[in-house]
């Protein structure tokens, strides 16, 4: 039988042509300067609704106080470094589960029924249960257990949970970069001699990956702001530093503080997935020609 | 190689009364074919007749349903022997390439003997190298398969195939994607092939190359194989009314 549709490894594909850059240049300027004037007008139109609502001041002085904002700002900044790490710690785990789930759900055959099946039913649960009692169930729940051995750190089973659970969402997102690749790719790698494994690891998983880059690094962003969920346990984050403080103080800057480092971290983090996205899909439509 | 007491007679390759069906549809019903060492037998028959899938079932890449596929008299299919190995001597080429486009040329032709014979890199590289260069090749090497026009990667893929130096060629209507023009270079590297004695069985649709290059021809038409003849006898007095029928379309078409 012949196989349609792959004579070329980007066959199927449709991507739009990368835009007309000769164009894009002689309008710049002008484009500039309306966005430039249209963004000044709204700014100003929001800003002057919020300032002359009547509860302004009161929101002012719980939202903004700027003396409390530089008290706030060591404690919220040392709770912020400890989101970071978590992020860290799950940026890495996170992909090697994720592919092992993958990998496990895509093997064929009778014989790897278990596998597969566990593979699902583990997925399914991940996905079924909402993150933050994931979160509550794992680190109040096994350090209670005083199982020896077992760390009992609120960090660790943290960490743990929101691993598990984005592990599961990752994993169907690379079982969808394997489904995406051809199956005369399969049958290629299996005709040079190559076993199951092989084929997966020298042909199937590279050009698996690459297909899920940008969707992976989605789900890397939005980590980056679900580590916050850890405070539930206690752990002094930047959201419960934040949360001691506003307690003590009763107002709510120290939120804005640690509101502040999140975007900072994120919105580059953002900025740089739409790039790599843009720029993959601009290569890819390049080849397709 | 030793051969026992029958070795001269015995066929390099034998399919015996193999079906094969995917779900209710009969894809091969009951085929028999011998082939010879160094012999070249050509399938011809018209698009779903079930030539890609009995390559396919003699590659080991489909599974039979029944039957019997031996290489050198060893049954192949029985699951009695490892599948890989078997894969390993024999080669096959498809219509679409599948060449492996994350990797450059060296490196998709160097993976199987790299990881499925455990031959190191620089040896592979160096076998590999000397097969590209006898292809016309050597220049693209470090190139990756879409900076290559179709001829250049078909006959990359032909490369891949032979690099394991399989007993078998299987070739399955290899030029059938590639633009007209770009046809008669795969042809000739097949041409050069068949003269050196490679073994091979080639579904394809180019009548005027199977005529000069086959010592046999089998009509394929609804998975049976209807007649296997020199191909001078298939294609100018064929003995079947559906092989009449099919070549006449084919001259009408104008492609014999």
């Amino acid at each position: 039988m012949a196989e349609p549709g792959w004579g070329h490894p980007d066959a199927g594909e449709v991507t739009p042509a990368p835009p007309d850059r000769g164009v894009h240049r002689e309008e710049g300027v002008r484009g500039a300067l309306i966005a430039g004037a249209s963004t000044v007008v709204f700014l100003a139109v929001i800003g002057w609704l919020i300032l002359r609502s009547p509860n302004w001041p009161k929101v002012r002085d719980q939202f903004f106080d700027l003396e409390l904002l530089a008290d706030s700002w060591p404690a919220v900044l040392r709770g912020f470094w400890v989101d970071v790490q978590m992020f860290a710690w799950g940026i890495v785990a996170i992909p090697m589960l994720a592919l092992l789930l993958a990998v496990a759900r895509s093997f064929r055959g009778p014989a790897f029924f278990p596998i597969r099946a566990l593979a699902v039913i583990f997925i399914d649960i991940m996905r079924g249960v909402p993150l933050v009692l994931l979160i509550l169930l794992l680190g109040f729940g096994i350090p209670a257990l005083q199982i020896p051995g077992l760390p009992t750190s609120a960090i660790f089973w943290g960490v743990t949970a929101l691993t598990l659970s984005y592990s599961a969402y990752t994993a169907e997102i690379f079982r969808s970069g394997i489904d995406s690749v051809p199956e005369s790719q399969r049958s290629s790698a299996r005709s040079i001699g190559l076993t199951q494994w092989q084929t997966l690891r020298f042909a199937i998983l590279p050009q698996a990956i690459r297909n899920v880059v940008p969707a992976f690094m989605n789900t890397v962003v939005s980590l980056q702001k679900d580590v916050a969920l850890v405070s539930v346990l206690g752990v002094r984050e930047a959201v419960r530093e934040a949360q001691i403080i506003s307690a003590r103080t009763f107002n709510y800057t120290a939120y804005i503080a640690a509101t502040r480092l999140f975007l900072a971290f994120s919105i580059p983090l953002v900025r740089f997935v739409d790039w790599y996205t843009r720029r993959d899909r601009v290569r890819r439509s390049q080849v397709a020609v | 190689m030793s051969d026992g007491g029958e070795g001269a007679s015995r066929p390099k390759l034998s399919v015996e009364s193999v079906c094969k069906r995917f779900g209710d549809r009969v894809v091969l019903n009951d085929i028999d074919l011998a082939v010879a060492e160094h012999e070249v037998v050509c399938l011809i028959g018209g698009s779903g007749s079930g030539k890609s899938t009995l390559l396919r079932c003699i590659d080991l890449l489909d599974p039979i349903d029944r039957g019997r596929i031996l290489l050198d008299g060893a049954d192949i299919g029985s699951g009695q022997v490892n599948s890989n190995s078997v894969r390993r001597r024999i080669g096959i080429v498809f219509q679409s390439f599948n060449l492996f486009p994350h990797m450059r040329i060296m490196d998709n032709v160097t993976l199987g003997p790299r990881k499925a014979l455990g031959i190191p890199r620089a040896e592979a590289e160096e076998r590999a190298g000397a097969l590209l260069a006898r292809l016309g090749l050597s220049e693209h090497a470090r190139k990756y398969p879409d900076q290559l026009s179709g001829g250049q990667q078909q006959r990359v893929a032909i490369a891949r195939a032979l690099v394991s130096e399989p007993e078998v060629l299987l070739l399955d209507e290899i030029t059938s994607a590639l633009d007209p023009e770009l046809v008669g270079e795969v042809l000739s590297t097949i041409r050069e092939l068949a003269d050196g004695g490679m073994t091979m069985v080639l579904a394809t649709h180019e009548m005027g190359f199977a005529r000069d290059v086959a010592h046999r021809i089998a009509f394929l038409d609804a998975g049976r194989i209807l007649e296997t003849r020199p191909p001078g006898q298939v294609l100018s007095a064929p003995t079947e009314a559906r092989t009449r029928q099919f070549l006449q379309r084919v001259i009408d078409a104008g492609r014999l």
